[in-house]
């Protein structure tokens, strides 16, 4: 196993209170892993922490990867459907590896968008305006962006929330596909059974580190109770947590 | 009354409503682009924030030259714009208070401070020329300033438009991707400032925004593409400007309010009338069958 990414006790804080607190551990290249926990677990943090759009507290993120070879899913809640922007276009954001600001936009990478709407089922979907479409058919334009980012390792934050059985299936299908051809997956997830069935490897978080391994092992009923009762712990008058005390990783 | 009496009679007789025009439509074509963008931001108060912001700046620039001078006005108004804009911006970031709470404080606290400078110095009529612009007394050297700033904004917005459109509308996706959303929102706080300042002396520090959101109004109403809605929102705005200083002419009414009232009009029609409007709702056509 090489390891791509590596947590070094990592720890990330909101006003002072770690939302996850000294973790450490290691993503392989190649594998497909679920980040899973109870809500308020820091799972969306960890993700945005990996990416370096949160700055840690204490510990750092060890990789040797440039931005572009990130590929994001955000969650569908944070985008703004409202927009005026046709459903070709947001594909087409996928692009901006090559297009940039202001570059061209290649005839190619035209054609790469429309196939990339047909992997997901979507075709013909290009000149819909992306407001006129249901939460499913907008996350598989989502997941189309990500086939043309064309990217290493792909990380999503709940990309099967509010979706149905049949799409949540597609985007599943997607998944093990990109898994297939050797990418890095990272994946938050609360749905325990798709873990289960689907992914791996599990990273299973409650602020802290209950498990991280194959899924098996981590997703036992013995973690499971320790992660709900660690997440529901919060002390408004923590006392300050100093560097010695942080445990052995 | 014949047509041209109405319609071109009074352009081609005083050069004053002729500068009056052409700074209208400059207005419009600026402004109503802008507007949606500031619209679909959800930053349509914050455009109003911003206006009375403009004011102290402009004032101590007509302290400093001593009379209604754009110039120094706009100077002025623009070094103070830009520093509520980015100050209120600033505040909201690093404490608890949400950037329109901030964006309040600042705005009134520039509006009572501007009025209160003019009002050191200027008579009554110049605070009311400065809360309600003059868009009849512009000037040659006002109408190149205000050229300028709408060439200036097309421009922008063309260079700009695709990382603007992808922070609008996904900024964590920017982020991701290393685009320096922050950047263009700057720049296109900047476009809004210098709009502002030029719509300044022709409407006024309290209805500088007019020429902006109502037509931006207008173009959401009727359309779902934003290259269409921007171009609804420059001829409405333009359209509002012509029409406005036509009624105003005839029926001998303020110029910058019946301008203002002008587009209020359209957005009441469009209200009405638009595909997504009121009479669609109540009156609604049979669906399709696919």
């Amino acid at each position: 196993m090489t390891p791509l990414i590596r947590l070094d006790n990592l720890t990330v804080a909101y006003h002072r209170h770690p939302a996850i607190h000294h973790v450490s551990g290691a993503f392989a290249k190649g594998s497909l892993t679920a980040i899973a926990g109870p809500n308020g677990a820091g799972k969306s943090t960890l993700l945005k922490a990996i990416m370096g759009e949160l700055r840690p507290a204490e510990g750092r993120v060890e990789h040797r990867l440039g931005r572009a070879e990130f590929g994001y899913l955000p969650q569908a809640a944070e985008i703004d459907r409202r927009f005026p922007i046709s459903v070709i276009d947001t594909v087409m954001l996928g692009a901006w590896k090559k297009t940039g600001a202001f570059g061209r936009i290649a005839a190619a990478e035209v054609k790469r968008a429309g196939e990339a709407l047909s992997a997901v089922g979507l075709e013909g979907f290009g000149k819909r305006h992306v407001g006129s479409l249901s939460s499913g058919q907008f996350q598989r334009v989502l997941f189309a962006r990500l086939l043309l980012q064309d990217a290493g390792i792909i990380l999503l934050d709940e990309p099967f929330t509010a979706i149905d059985a049949r799409t949540t299936r597609d985007l599943l299908d997607i998944v093990s596909r990109w898994h297939g051809e050797g990418r890095t997956i990272i994946a938050v997830l609360h749905d325990f059974e798709l873990v289960r069935a689907h992914f791996p490897d599990t990273l299973l978080l409650a602020r802290e580190l209950v498990g991280w391994g194959p899924t098996a092992d981590v997703m036992s009923s013995a973690n499971l109770m320790k992660a709900r009762a660690m997440a529901e712990r919060w002390d408004e008058d923590a006392e300050a947590c100093e560097p010695q005390q942080a445990p052995a990783p | 009354m014949t047509a041209y009496d109405l319609f071109l009679a009074p352009f081609a007789d005083f050069g004053f409503m002729r500068r009056a025009l052409v700074a209208c439509l400059c207005l419009g074509l600026g402004s109503g682009p802008i507007g949606v963008f500031l619209m679909l931001r959800r930053m349509s108060l914050m455009g109003d924030a911003m206006s009375h912001a403009v004011l102290p700046g402009a004032a101590i620039g007509y302290l400093v030259a001593g009379s209604l001078s754009l110039t120094a006005m706009g100077l002025g108004g623009l070094v103070a714009g830009l520093s509520v804009a980015l100050l209120s911006g600033a505040v909201s970031r690093m404490t608890e208070l949400q950037e329109d709470a901030s964006f309040a404080s600042f705005y009134l606290a520039s509006l009572a401070l501007g009025v209160l400078i003019v009002s050191l110095r200027g008579s009554n009529i110049d605070l009311l020329h400065v809360l309600f612009g003059t868009i009849l007394a512009i000037d040659a050297s006002a109408l190149y300033l205000i050229g300028a700033i709408a060439s200036l904004t097309l421009i922008v917005l063309a260079v700009i438009y695709r990382p603007l459109v992808a922070e609008c509308f996904d900024p964590g996706f920017l982020r991701a991707v290393g685009g320096r959303g922050p950047v263009y929102h700057v720049l296109f706080l900047l476009l809004v400032v210098l709009n502002l300042v030029a719509s300044f002396q022709a409407l006024g520090t309290l209805m500088a925004v007019g020429l902006m959101m109502l037509p931006a109004a207008v173009a959401q109403l009727w359309s779902r593409s934003l290259p269409a809605m921007m171009a609804i929102a420059a001829v409405s705005a333009a359209a509002s400007g012509y029409l406005g200083l036509i009624a105003s002419y005839h029926l001998e009414l303020a110029s910058g309010p019946t301008i203002i009232m002008t587009a209020a009009i359209f957005y009441a029609f469009s209200i009405l009338f638009a595909p997504s409007g009121l009479l669609r709702r109540f009156f609604p056509r049979p669906h399709l069958k696919g």
